[in-house]
């Protein structure tokens, strides 16, 4: 039903991030590229349509599905249960990641606990921020977009940066963050989920088909070395299973 | 209690109406905190504004130029851009050019938290807008009035104190309520630079518990109440002001 409705109107609307380096982010012109922009361009033109990418935010992500403002969402989502009841997450999953953060070395965390009762910059709406600040301690400041997270994070407002592991180790390798490690180890290691609107059966087939077909090919490898990201056991493993 | 809060649990188990900050001890925990900050928050903010509304009328009739120039210039300035922008502008632009200070784990922090930012830029933003409500409230007060003071040997400082501020209370009071009530709401705006009051707090809980509906619907009421009470006690403040025969 939505397949002939996004067909007959000639253009896919994905949801992906903006903010989220190498996943989805704006380059110098404003236009958003990434790898998750990639995936949405293989769908497009697999249905032979228009691709547009909307940008979206963790704590909109799922209304702006759930409300039809975009057919698709690929935005660095994990995959949890309690999701699963608002949108239709699309199995297997795309990739995966999990939870550590950024800090000055001279800091020299070495356990999660070390956080306790510091100041740790965080994002608006992540599902981490809560075990962050119940399990180990941390003050959470959590801010809208990252872009502002860093800026924190750079002004010493905060001692740390939670964040996903994935995003972060593009980071330390950036010469402007030198200094900075991923000094813990990576809690909650979490595979991620695209999602289509619930009920809608045939759509979700049909991206069921696509996620496998890119594992086979190893796309999602290619598309990791392609934005300057080592490949990950996840989709190395995945890459494996479906060949 | 527990039973109470168990009861909220209940409702979530059979109605799907999930409201977490009640049975769940921890979002409750977070929750109440937001709603103290902003009681805090709007207090300090509602209490800077009104001084700043009052020495800057006070200064804007000062015979020096150029005092009364600075004044108009802040006004201005804080009148005509966005509160969020200020927030921004002070927090990530001014606080990094403040010097920094020893945060204790043998780093650096800025000499400013969020908190102190938003208390700073939202008290300035209304109380530029205080400062206009006083000066019409101030204009409003006969000439005749002010000269009388002056034949009776009064400084400026007395007239201002003792005669124009009280009858201008009283004309602008309606303005400022309005304004005052702006502000509060206006407090919401401290969550884009991370001072955890009641928004920021229900958005994380709707992030951890995808129950947008129940969360939005519950920040509308508890909104109104906070500002319900505010508004009452100015209108109890301004009925007990009245003048017989006077505005």
């Amino acid at each position: 039903m939505l397949c002939n409705d996004i067909k007959s109107a000639g253009v896919l609307k994905v949801g992906v991030k903006a903010d989220y380096k190498p996943y989805g982010f704006r380059d110098p012109s404003g236009a958003i590229v990434g790898i998750e922009p990639d995936l949405a361009k293989d769908v497009a033109d697999r249905l032979g349509v228009k691709v547009e990418y909307v940008p979206v935010v963790s704590s909109n992500r799922m209304q702006f599905l759930e409300q039809g403002k975009i057919d698709l969402m690929i935005a660095t989502m994990t995959d949890k249960p309690d999701r699963r009841k608002v949108v239709s997450i699309v199995d297997p999953n795309y990739y995966s990641s999990g939870t550590n953060v950024l800090a000055q070395a001279k800091y020299g965390f070495k356990e999660w606990e070390d956080l306790r009762d510091k100041p740790v910059c965080g994002i608006q709406g992540a599902f981490y921020n809560k075990k962050t600040a119940k399990e180990f301690g941390a003050k959470i400041v959590a801010f809208k977009g990252t872009a502002e997270a860093y800026a924190a994070l750079k002004g010493g407002n905060c001692v740390a940066f939670v964040y996903d592991d994935s995003a972060i180790v593009a980071k330390t390798k950036d010469p402007e963050w030198e200094g900075y490690e991923m000094p813990l180890k990576t809690i909650d290691d979490a595979p991620w989920g695209l999602a289509v609107q619930l009920g809608e059966t045939a759509f979700h087939e049909l991206m069921s088909d696509q996620i496998i077909s890119w594992h086979k090919s190893g796309r999602i490898l290619e598309l990791e070395t392609k934005w300057g990201v080592e490949n990950t056991p996840f989709a190395i493993g995945m890459n494996k299973k479906y060949q | 209690m527990d039973s109470f809060y168990e009861w909220f649990k209940i409702l979530y188990d059979d109605t799907g109406i999930n409201l977490p900050f009640l049975y769940d001890s921890y979002d409750r925990g977070r929750m109440f905190d937001g709603f103290l900050m902003t009681i805090k928050l709007s207090l300090l903010c509602l209490f800077f504004s009104v001084i700043i509304g009052m020495i800057g009328a006070w200064l804007q009739n000062s015979p020096l130029k150029w005092t009364r120039r600075f004044v108009g210039g802040y006004i201005q300035i804080f009148r005509n851009t966005p509160p969020l922008v200020q927030l921004y502008f002070f927090y990530f632009a001014v606080g990094a050019l403040l010097p920094k200070i020893d945060n204790g784990y043998g780093g650096e922090m800025p000499l400013l938290g969020g908190f102190a930012w938003a208390v700073i830029s939202l008290s300035f933003f209304a109380g530029a807008f205080n400062v206009e409500i006083f000066r019409s409230g101030i204009e409003a007060v006969p000439k005749s009035t002010v000269e009388a003071a002056e034949a009776l040997g009064f400084s400026r400082l007395q007239i201002y104190k003792d005669i124009t501020l009280p009858l201008a209370f009283r004309v602008m009071l309606p303005a400022l309520n309005n304004n005052l009530v702006n502000l509060v709401k206006t407090t919401t705006l401290a969550y884009a630079i991370a001072v955890p009051e009641m928004l920021y707090e229900a958005n994380q809980i709707w992030s951890d518990n995808v129950n947008v509906t129940e969360m939005m619907i519950f920040m509308l009421l508890a909104y109104f109440f906070l500002v319900g009470i505010l508004v009452w006690g100015m209108n109890r403040w301004e009925r007990a002001m009245k003048i017989p025969g006077y505005g």
